[in-house]
């Protein structure tokens, strides 16, 4: 058994009766190992299980699945930087509504009401009214009252699809790449650089330096004196 | 239903393996006796791939990071949290205590904060001070020794400040502050508040051959793979057993109660199998509890015998009472001048590289002890809520807020970095009347009675997050920020968490020199049973305003040599 095979057997043996459940589309079996195996980051058996049932159901119809990602490239229109396809915006909020099922009531209603309120005005459905009409209609829901904090039902429901598509496109690989967060990987941290420091008229107390690492000496086994001086 | 038998003979059971279990684990085995561990939660090693989690990116989960299944995100080393199915725990009244347990090999240990700050000589006698509480019977002399092993043991950077209650130590140096740091500092200073180098049980160099050295990757709370920081598990548990120790490790297995002979005295512990549902019993010579606090009085008082009808160690009528958490509140605060920031790789250690500790004197303030403050802030690694409310900062610049459109990613980078937040930690003063108990109306999954609590805060606590936020916002001001939020007030109890929110509780089986008021001696010996010891923090008898391991592992260190000395002269 290979690393691939065995960390695959963790997954799906502890999930053996966990995948009928109530009311959802379940997604043929090669598609849920597909998708079980994209996610490997240390779950215990009963957390695999929960997320194999989830991936293997469907909670938002295709059309709304179609009107969500249309919402999301409105709201993150592609640049050469990334698109919210490629940072998986839409099965993010699919999943999200799952895991979260407090999300779902608030999301489908709110596609309900985008599409009701685009057939009232434009004698057509969100998806299929223009990007001009599309974007008269966000103008009326995006920007949130600054004087009250009982928002309307569709600008709270806006809020939560941007605030949905802003997390799941800056916590992608795209996401991360373009905000330009430089960690998560092995490193040698010694201190803010030099421009940083002096762009913001910083520096570090010259009676503060014999406290840092020395990263020169950082494989040197740690040594003191009686009195609890670092000497090595 | 039978009891299952264990054939094997232990000199030692020990209850739990996080910091107090772990310690003892390593004491008792390196001196050649026969130990059992047994722990409620699975078996965990950061190092086994299938377990790990550090240096996973948000997108290599479906839910990018979202805490739906552990407490504090989906990355966090901790098996559990304030509520686990299946364990449920009560409050009487309108008391509000919550309870984090993880269950796992090492328990809290995998993720937590790795602060790691001795008590000062103040903080054994703080009756002494405001006549408050109750003295501990031993005080920093009697620890120090102790402090100061397991500095070199296990590793703690830190710097050294001569100041009186915040005993120096054997410190690996420490790493150099980030840059929403060096604005805190700035800040801080000008309020005449202390900043200094925090100490965090992390190895800025290297300590021995079998741990890793930091690589700076701020995920100690993911637990360390190279073992880089302190872990109960990796760091106690696994020498004691390469070392050559005898310890065998009883996994998934939860502890209903002590037993006991007709002389009273202990003889081992029953357990239930999570994987079998069965009972076993595995005997000892001694057991030493290390459950944590309140799981710990938990199990006393669920051990019930005609020599012990109130529960064991309960003569007193003492188990469960005082316990009693750090006191928290929390502000953030944009600053603008950290608007657009430049990209540098900031990640740094797993938590804050400076902190205050606390500097002021209560003569002069109407809130006795007192509180230190964390930072948080930097270029961290996103995760679920990263881009949410993307520009409401804008307020704070005359500019629109709300919006959809390719302004929102500029936006985000934007304010990248610029917001920072403060914690203050502080201490509480232990009241017989927060306690906790037997709930006879509710069992477990395992059919064990479980604890219900009741905890209120005073206006000691009160009046000292009131001060933290008097504090954060002084020093906010002076680092030229923005304070996010409003100030809360007396109706919000200006800002105080739940009693449990900061997961220090401590005092459910304190420590005394007199069998009526306290439940365990110096030693952390039962005063009723002579083959019985805790060594988690429920002996703690004041909790000071220092985070507590440093003092379990150390006091676990202390009772574990007197367990061995008393072995040796068969006084047990």
């Amino acid at each position: 058994m290979n690393r691939r095979d065995s960390i695959r057997s963790l997954f799906l043996g502890s999930m053996a009766g966990g995948l009928a459940l109530e009311s959802c589309v379940s997604a043929p079996e090669e598609v849920i190992n597909e998708k079980i195996w994209q996610y490997q980051y240390g779950r215990t058996p009963k957390e695999a299980a929960r997320d194999e049932a989830l991936l293997g159901q469907q909670y938002f119809e295709n059309t709304e699945l179609n009107t969500i990602t249309r919402l999301a490239n409105l709201i993150l229109p592609p640049t050469p930087e990334g698109t919210v396809e490629e940072a998986g915006v839409p099965e993010f909020i699919e999943f999200m509504a799952k895991d979260f099922p407090g999300l779902q009531t608030p999301i489908r209603g709110g596609l309900m009401w985008l599409d009701s309120y685009s057939n009232r005005i434009f004698g057509t459905d969100f998806i299929h009214s223009t990007e001009d009409q599309q974007h008269q209609i966000l103008d009326q829901i995006a920007f949130p009252d600054p004087n009250t904090s009982n928002q309307k039902q569709e600008v709270q429901f806006f809020s939560l699809m941007r605030n949905l598509v802003m997390t799941g496109y800056f916590t992608s690989a795209v996401g991360i790449k373009e905000l330009g967060y430089k960690g998560n990987q092995p490193n040698v941290w010694d201190g803010v650089p030099d421009d940083v420091l002096k762009d913001h008229g910083m520096s570090y107390d010259a009676s503060w330096m014999p406290k840092f690492v020395d990263q020169s000496k950082r494989n040197d086994q740690a040594v003191w004196d009686d009195e609890g001086n670092l000497i090595s | 239903m039978q009891i299952i038998e264990n054939e094997k003979k232990y000199d030692v059971v020990i209850v739990g393996s996080g910091a107090g279990g772990g310690m003892a684990t390593k004491v008792l085995a390196d001196s050649g006796l026969k130990v059992a561990v047994i722990e409620a939660g699975p078996f965990f090693d950061p190092a086994n791939p299938a377990q790990q989690t550090q240096l996973k990116w948000p997108h290599e989960s479906p839910r990018r990071g979202a805490g739906t299944t552990r407490a504090f995100g989906e990355f966090d080393m901790a098996y559990g949290g304030w509520e686990i199915e299946g364990e449920p725990y009560n409050q009487i009244g309108d008391s509000q205590f919550d309870w984090f347990r993880s269950r796992m090999l090492g328990g809290r240990t995998n993720h937590w904060g790795r602060i790691s700050l001795r008590f000062g000589p103040r903080d054994f006698k703080g009756k002494d001070r405001d006549g408050l509480g109750e003295n501990w019977p031993i005080g920093y002399e009697d620890i120090k020794p102790y402090y100061d092993k397991v500095d070199k043991l296990i590793g703690v950077f830190g710097s050294k400040e001569g100041m009186y209650n915040e005993p120096d130590g054997y410190f690996l140096p420490a790493p150099k502050p980030r840059l929403h740091e060096l604005y805190y500092k700035k800040g801080a200073e000008k309020a005449g508040v202390k900043v200094m180098p925090s100490r965090l049980s992390i190895l800025t160099k290297r300590i021995n051959n079998e741990r890793g050295i930091c690589f700076y990757c701020s995920q100690c709370s993911r637990s360390c793979s190279v073992y880089g920081d302190f872990s109960a598990g990796s760091c106690l548990i696994f020498p004691a057993q390469k070392s050559g120790g005898q310890v065998d490790l009883y996994v998934n297995s939860m502890v209903r109660e002590v037993t006991t002979n007709d002389e009273g005295k202990a003889t081992g512990v029953l357990y239930i199998d999570k994987e079998d549902r069965k009972e076993y019993r595995v005997s000892g010579k001694v057991v030493v509890l290390a459950a944590s606090a309140c799981s710990t009085a938990r199990i006393l008082l669920n051990s019930k015998s005609p020599q012990h009808p109130n529960g064991l160690g309960n003569s007193s009528n003492m188990v469960g009472k005082y316990v009693h958490d750090s006191t928290g509140s929390d502000r953030m605060a944009f600053v603008p001048d950290m608007m657009n920031r430049k990209r540098y790789n900031e990640d740094g250690v797993g938590g804050m590289h400076l902190y205050s500790p606390w500097w002021l004197d209560n003569k002069k303030l109407d809130f006795p002890r007192g509180y230190h403050i964390e930072v948080w802030g930097g270029l961290g690694m996103p995760s679920y809520g990263s881009g949410f409310d993307p520009n409401s900062l804008n307020k704070y610049l005359g500019l629109k807020v709300g919006g959809y459109g390719n302004g929102l990613r500029e936006d985000v980078k934007k304010f990248y970095g610029s917001v920072m937040g403060m914690s203050g930690r502080g201490e509480s003063i232990a009241s017989v009347d927060n306690y906790c108990e037997i709930d006879p109306t509710t069992v477990d999954e395992f059919g064990i009675p479980v604890l219900r609590f009741n905890y209120s805060w005073s206006d000691y606590e009160r009046k000292q997050a009131k001060h933290m936020h008097d504090t954060f916002e002084e020093i906010i001001h002076n680092m030229g920020g923005v304070v996010l939020g409003d100030k809360p007030g007396k109706d919000k109890d200006y800002g105080l968490l739940n009693p449990g929110r900061i997961i220090h509780e401590v005092g459910t089986t304190r420590m005394g020199s007199d069998p009526k008021k306290s439940v365990v001696n110096e030693f952390e010996q039962l005063h009723d049973v002579d083959n019985v010891f805790v060594v988690d923090a429920g002996p703690f008898v004041s909790q000071a305003d220092k985070n507590p391991t440093w003092t379990i592992l150390a006091l676990s260190w202390r009772t574990s040599e007197f367990i061995i000395e008393q072995l040796k002269k068969q006084n047990i």
